[in-house]
């Protein structure tokens, strides 16, 4: 192992070790990790769109004379009004452009993408000829749509018919959030996992090279 | 003015982006009219992001040249996003170190101090859920109860031990769990969550188009 990949592995396990000191409590370590994660995450997004979309999608295009694109770099020059407070409102020409194209895409994305699938996807017929397994989870599935949404559904006061539907959603909802929780701390766990895995093999094995 | 042609302007691209999608994109010009505005909107987002990196400088600086409270640290975020983002933005034919390619300061920073830093925060949270938990799940009464049992369940089934643990009780109890708790019970309420999720998108769409929804200008 070269000196240049120990110097890698104790900056990221001082890193590691500064963000885990936090478990003890707030502490000038933790402070100055969580700045510089935050400095460098901003400066990441700032390399990412650099590359991938001012010099990609508008600069490189433009050059090959796609003239067409100087109206979003417009747009986008409009944004930076903002830091004008006299003229800050100029900059609602291009948020008004980005909120009502976004708005048109997910009006019909949403319609046509996710609802209509989804309803799709739950019209199961409640006797499959694949057993009674089958069935039973088609059954399991059209009652939690149904009920799930029912629960979510505050225009009308959940009583009668409605209220009985609303506590089986309730029911249901229970069980999916408890599963989902079980998933997230496994991920979770794994990820400590990982990085306890590091600290152990990879930065004290390097203690074993230098002393 | 000031709040009205942002409304006419919303209006029409959102309006125009939705005429599109009834259009061949590859037959007619109103068809095509989507992916470019969709191409444009990203643009935008991006100069969007350029506009956070000058606020972010301008609130850090300010609390630097006025030496408040924990500056230090707020010029070390700015060390840290400018020696991070300057590289990247230059050009690799200068030198190995500048652009995102591998070996470049840019691909460095990130390797080895962000990502490492970022699977921290992330372990870290086991200890904050495993603390959540505690206090959060009490079998209380039934509701409580099943969010329990099927936490549990999910748990054990994750785990290779947990997994061996639940076979003693029938060999397809691990294969019940993947099939009625998360592709049944779980994907039925997913299901239900994002149908009702969508609705609200389009319904919140429909109102900015038409103008009713006219929080993102601010005030003034």
């Amino acid at each position: 192992m070269s000196g240049i990949e120990i110097l890698q592995i104790w900056v990221a396990a001082f890193f590691t070790l500064a963000i885990f000191s936090f478990l003890y409590k707030d502490n000038p370590f933790f402070k100055l990790a969580e700045h510089v994660f935050a400095g460098l995450s901003a400066g990441y997004y700032v390399g990412l769109v650099w590359k991938s979309i001012i010099l990609q999608q508008l600069w490189y295009p433009m050059m090959a004379g796609e003239w067409l694109l100087v109206f979003p770099a417009m747009l986008g020059a409009l944004m930076f009004a903002r830091l004008v407070p006299k003229i800050s409102w100029v900059s609602r020409v291009s948020l008004a452009f980005v909120m009502g194209t976004t708005a048109g895409v997910f009006l019909v994305s949403q319609l046509n993408g996710m609802i209509l699938p989804q309803m799709q996807a739950t019209m199961l017929p409640l006797v499959l000829s694949e057993g009674a397994g089958a069935t039973l989870m088609a059954l399991v599935m059209v009652i939690g749509v149904i009920s799930t949404l029912i629960y979510f559904y505050f225009s009308k006061e959940h009583t009668g018919a409605l209220g009985v539907t609303a506590k089986v959603g309730v029911w249901f909802i229970m069980i999916a959030f408890g599963a989902h929780f079980g998933y997230t701390v496994m991920a979770r766990v794994s990820l400590l996992i990982g990085r306890v895995n590091f600290l152990y093999e990879d930065w004290l094995g390097t203690f074993l090279l230098i002393f | 003015m000031r709040r009205v042609a942002p409304v006419i302007i919303a209006f029409l691209s959102g309006f125009v982006t939705v005429i599109s999608f009834c259009f061949n994109p590859d037959k007619t010009v109103l068809g095509g009219i989507e992916p470019r505005v969709l191409s444009w909107v990203t643009i935008v987002g991006g100069f969007t992001l350029l506009l956070g990196v000058v606020s972010i400088t301008r609130v850090n600086w300010q609390a630097v040249h006025r030496k408040k409270e924990g500056w230090p640290y707020k010029f070390l975020t700015l060390v840290a996003m400018y020696v991070m983002a300057v590289p990247a933005m230059l050009p690799s034919s200068w030198s190995p170190l500048f652009g995102d390619a591998e070996g470049s300061i840019y691909d460095w920073l990130f390797m080895h101090i962000d990502a490492p830093m970022m699977g921290t925060m992330f372990a870290m949270l086991a200890f904050y859920i495993a603390s959540a938990a505690y206090r959060a799940f009490r079998a209380r009464n039934p509701e409580s109860t099943l969010l329990l049992a099927a936490a549990v369940l999910v748990m054990l089934w994750r785990v290779p031990m947990g997994e061996a643990f639940l076979r003693l009780f029938g060999e397809n109890v691990p294969g019940f769990i993947n099939t009625y708790l998360m592709n049944g019970v779980n994907a039925a309420v997913q299901r239900g969550i994002v149908i009702g999720a969508a609705l609200g998108a389009a319904s919140m769409s429909l109102r900015i188009m038409l103008g009713i929804e006219r929080t993102y200008m601010g005030k003034g």
